[in-house]
């Protein structure tokens, strides 16, 4: 119990080591929103030009044939390559000279989770009925009007689990940049353990702290889900 | 009934220890001798092309485990973690270049040391950074994590360091060198020796002398295993007197660089 309690004095009190941990998990959380952000604008535009393409049926423009092929590029290949490759590659190859480690990161998560979420956002789409196509665009509705406020907001609905799945990975999946030498809550963890030669409470630590961010998560997505029900019929 | 078979075991188990104990020492893996390492750390250790090891501590360490009767296990991880790993009784020992220091101390037992290093800056041969003092002027450092040349860059300015936001710590030093001839960094402080390696192997880089103190590698051993530590230091004190220890540095270290360090 003494030695416990001499190694958590090492490890999160002495010379302020709390605050690094602090600092690491405002990065990892400020890559998660960053990269949300981009993964879910990049999803909504593959997932839209994936299904318009398909509801086409072999008629689809020249143009969108095109975009398609480039959509379905981006995802065989995001989803082909490991996530660590991909850092690497932007880190090093792409971005080589930039120092800007956090920019590089969110671009690299957010690059990966969109090919995510666009399969995510596509499987919502393709969920719902294409009767209610049919019916909103016989009712004389534009077919962006019934994307909009007829077929997208069911289809949230029906994909919010997965979305959350995604949004969790997503904030795990942070520790990884930890190889482009950015300072996140795993690096900064890592760090303590090579200052300290103590493994126990900096790894121990951290994972409650990841453990706690995700919980809140799965609550704050439990609320949202249980909002969007408020309406269905039981 | 059950009581008794976990008394007879744990009984069993502690008579085993003692005697293991009381024999002259004990490894990991009865046979074996781990080393704990990271194998990008030229001349000391590195990988070659087949997927072994080379390098001095390697070899030194090869030698030792042959004076002990031992079969040498080199086991490649993060530097951060080669010192915890040891104490987690994961490996016998860690052999990485090792700079002595006090912290390190207190979790860790050393031999004698079998050589020297000194802290060095690699800077772009075009750089204005010309002495040590210029690193102070906002510049961003790469170090490798968990070194000495980290921790004394990474220190406060207070302290004779730059600050945590002027250090970028990557996992081994060739990824720092990496950084550095991208331009992510604009200069690379680490140890002298994996310096000129490092130098020597990408154009366009030179190395800044600096005032840092010469730096004793030596082995560490757990404290909980002084028989092993006792053992590996005779060993390394003979290896040292029959001039094995020379003949290891000096096939890695060429005599150029030995003429340099000698006029520095």
């Amino acid at each position: 119990m003494e030695a416990l309690r001499a190694q958590f004095q090492q490890s999160f009190i002495e010379g302020d080591r709390w605050l690094a941990y602090l600092k690491g998990l405002k990065v990892s959380l400020l890559v998660t929103l960053g990269a949300l952000a981009i993964g879910v604008v990049l999803g909504i535009l593959v997932a839209v030009v994936r299904t318009l393409h398909d509801q086409k049926r072999g008629r689809a423009p020249i143009w969108l044939v095109l975009v398609n092929k480039i959509c379905q590029l981006y995802t065989t290949i995001i989803r082909g390559t490991p996530m660590m490759v991909q850092l690497l590659i932007m880190n090093f190859v792409i971005f080589s000279t930039s120092r800007n480690r956090m920019g590089i990161a969110i671009l690299a998560l957010g690059i990966n989770s969109g090919a995510y979420t666009a399969e995510i956002i596509r499987s919502g789409i393709m969920s719902i009925d294409p009767g209610q196509m049919e019916a909103g665009r016989s009712l004389g509705m534009g077919y962006a009007t019934v994307m909009k406020d007829v077929v997208i907001p069911q289809a949230i609905k029906n994909i919010l689990p997965a979305l959350g799945n995604e949004l969790i990975t997503l904030f795990k999946d942070t520790s990884l940049v930890t190889v482009i030498g950015l300072v996140d809550l795993t690096k900064a963890a890592q760090q303590i353990q090579a200052k300290t030669y103590q493994a126990f409470m900096p790894f121990i630590g951290i994972a409650v702290m990841y453990l706690i961010v995700v919980m809140i998560l799965t609550w704050l997505l439990g609320i949202l889900e249980r909002r969007m029900r408020a309406s269905d019929r039981r | 009934m059950k009581k008794n078979v976990i008394a007879l075991t744990l009984g069993a188990a502690m008579v085993m220890t003692i005697t293991a104990a009381a024999a002259e020492f004990s490894t990991v893996e009865e046979g074996k001798l781990y080393m704990a390492t990271n194998a990008a750390f030229p001349p000391y250790e590195m990988t070659t092309d087949d997927g072994g090891f080379e390098g001095i501590d390697v070899e030194i360490a090869g030698a030792i485990a042959e004076k002990l009767g031992l079969e040498l296990v080199v086991d490649d991880m993060e530097f951060g973690s080669t010192i915890t790993s040891v104490q987690a009784g994961k490996d016998d020992m860690v052999m990485a270049g090792l700079t002595v220091t006090e912290e390190r101390k207190q979790n860790i037992d050393f031999t004698n040391s079998y050589s020297t290093g000194v802290q060095v800056v690699i800077v772009p041969e075009d750089s204005d950074i010309e002495t040590v003092d210029d690193l102070a002027d906002d510049k961003m450092i790469g170090c490798q994590e968990g070194t000495t040349g980290y921790i004394y860059c990474s220190d406060t300015v207070e302290n004779g360091g730059y600050g945590e936001d002027h250090v970028v710590a990557y996992t081994n030093g060739a990824m720092a060198v990496q950084a550095l001839l991208t331009g992510k960094v604009d200069a690379v402080v680490i140890d002298s020796n994996p310096a000129k390696a490092f130098v020597e192997a990408n154009e366009g880089l030179k190395i800044l002398d600096t005032e840092y103190v010469v730096e004793d590698y030596a082995i560490g051993v757990s404290k909980e295993n002084p028989e092993l530590l006792e053992a590996i230091n005779n060993a390394l004190v003979e290896l040292q007197e029959d001039g094995t220890v020379d003949a290891i540095v000096g096939k890695y270290i060429n005599a150029d660089a030995d003429e340099e360090a000698a006029t520095e």
